[in-house]
């Protein structure tokens, strides 16, 4: 191990209080070693990021989106229509209807940023660029909100799995909540152990769920899932903030998402054969679409 | 190998699924790259969850996309079978139901206008990362996401070394290195992922000047 590179929380911990830095410039100094780029060119990058992030949330909610299947496409916009009127408030639902926006614009062939990955795409930039929007945070602040969470995944990454092949629904919009929840945690001031905390508990909230897309396509339920995402982002940030703790260690959940994406059967994991994928109307559906090429 | 931040906020991408569409077009870019972009014929065949899903997720289009050197984040993904068409080159692309060791497997064969014939086995492992597993046989282990020479090889002492200071002469440094062999002192290959691209003159010097090396090809 050199300098700032971390192969899990623990270490990525004992370097931020080593150094008194928060997680996200631990991850900037940690991609630095790796001496492909220099600063200003990774917060450039990751600016571009955010800038392609902030345009599928507008293209989702302003331009009509129509999917591959044409089932999806204008859920996004019902929701945000009636933000005024959920239970769960309007700064969560225009959170929520933005998730649900970006993974339309995704159903749609249009172009978003992997975070991880395109499945789970609309998570982390609706949680962070609305969360932002409200607060009047700045594009540095963003931009390490980016940071910060890409030091999450790369640990799921590396010691679990980010694909729905592997490891189910958990590691696609799991980890984008996990991801989501410690970036949101930092911008609100949470220390880097109150973050870690935030992406345990974001993890076991959904510890086991399975990948089982109609048709095999990222439509139903991965728009409705990437929702339920950044609702669990966002709760698990207020629940670390609160100063609740996750009871099993970050990295501890990490290896139990990765052996129970190993338990989980092929026919849920992405293949289109078990889960919601099975169901009656799945199968008429997914007929219909077999049909139709 | 340690992995970039870019790989998990990132890759900015035309959806709807990076292992289904931005890791395919990189599993087909690698068959570009073997013949340095002059594509003459292309065969592709996918297995598990690709040839599950492949056709609603467009991962058929998507490698194709690969072959004929679009990049993922390219809103032309979607066009790529009538690119094909446009350049004259055919490529078939079967769906096979046989169970791949990994789920999302894609075999490719290409051949270059020079005649070069290559095919390889790539997986796209999540993310739109992927990895070549076999090529010509051999089984490899690659990302792609570097210049990467791949040298096949008698087995036997001395030979790394020959080919290892042709890049050092050049000033080529290298990041990581490995040998695989079918079976001892039988064939075996070597893949060096570079910092920067191996050129055409230096492949051809490690061909003809290094005894016991008897194929060389960069990407």
């Amino acid at each position: 191990m050199t300098g700032y590179t971390f192969s899990n929380g623990a270490e990525l911990l004992a370097i931020c209080r080593e150094e008194m830095i928060p997680i996200s410039e631990v991850a900037v100094r940690a991609e630095l070693e790796r001496e492909e780029m220099d600063r200003e060119g990774i917060l450039h990058e990751m600016q571009v990021n955010l800038e392609v992030m902030r345009e599928s949330i507008r293209e989702g909610l302003e331009e009509q989106q129509v999917s591959i299947t044409g089932l999806m496409g204008e859920d996004a916009d019902k929701l945000m229509a009636f933000s005024d009127n959920t239970v769960m408030g309007r700064e969560m639902a225009s959170i929520v209807a933005s998730a649900m926006a970006v993974t339309e614009v995704n159903a749609s062939m249009g172009r978003i940023v992997a975070a991880p990955t395109a499945g789970a795409s609309g998570i982390l930039p609706a949680v962070l660029i609305r969360y932002g929007d409200a607060h009047d945070l700045s594009e540095e602040d963003l931009i390490a909100g980016l940071c910060n969470a890409g030091a999450i995944g790369m640990i799921i990454a590396r010691n679990a799995s980010i694909a729905g092949a592997s490891g189910g629904c958990q590691a696609e919009t799991g980890s984008a909540a996990a991801m989501a929840a410690s970036a949101l945690t930092e911008l609100r001031g949470g220390t880097p152990e109150m973050c870690l905390h935030a992406a345990a508990i974001a993890l076991k909230n959904v510890m086991g769920l399975v990948c089982d897309p109609v048709a095999g396509l990222v439509e139903c339920p991965c728009i409705k899932r990437n929702a339920i995402g950044a609702a669990n982002a966002v709760l698990c940030s207020d629940m670390a903030m609160a100063g609740i703790e996750s009871i099993i260690p970050f990295d501890e959940v990490v290896i139990a998402m990765r052996n129970v994406g190993r338990m989980m059967h092929p026919d849920l994991r992405e293949t289109a054969r078990g889960g919601i994928a099975a169901t009656p109307t799945a199968q008429r559906i997914a007929e219909k679409i077999r049909h139709f090429e | 190998m340690s992995i970039s931040i870019f790989d998990i906020i990132g890759p900015r991408m035309i959806g709807p699924s990076s292992s289904h569409t931005a890791g395919a077009v990189r599993i087909g870019q690698v068959a570009n790259r073997l013949v340095n972009g002059r594509v003459q014929a292309a065969r592709v065949t996918l297995y598990g969850s690709f040839a599950e899903t492949g056709r609603g997720h467009g991962t058929d289009t998507a490698i194709v996309a690969g072959i004929l050197g679009v990049n993922p984040d390219q809103g032309t993904i979607r066009y790529a079978k009538l690119l094909a068409k446009e350049a004259d080159v055919d490529i078939p692309v079967l769906f096979s139901d046989e169970e791949p060791e990994h789920p999302n497997t894609a075999r490719v064969y290409v051949r270059g206008e020079d005649g070069k014939e290559y095919t390889y086995i790539g997986t796209s492992i999540g993310g739109g990362r992927i990895r070549v597993t076999s090529i010509n046989g051999m089984e490899v282990s690659f990302s792609g996401e570097y210049p990467t020479l791949i040298a096949f090889h008698q087995d036997a002492p001395g030979i790394i070394s020959k080919v290892t200071s042709i890049l050092a002469l050049e000033k080529i440094n290298v990041a990581f290195m490995k040998v695989f062999r079918s079976e001892r002192r039988q064939g075996a290959c070597m893949v060096i992922e570079t910092d920067t691209p191996v050129d055409e003159a230096t492949r051809r010097r490690i061909v003809n000047n290094v005894d016991g090396i008897t194929e060389a090809c960069t990407l």
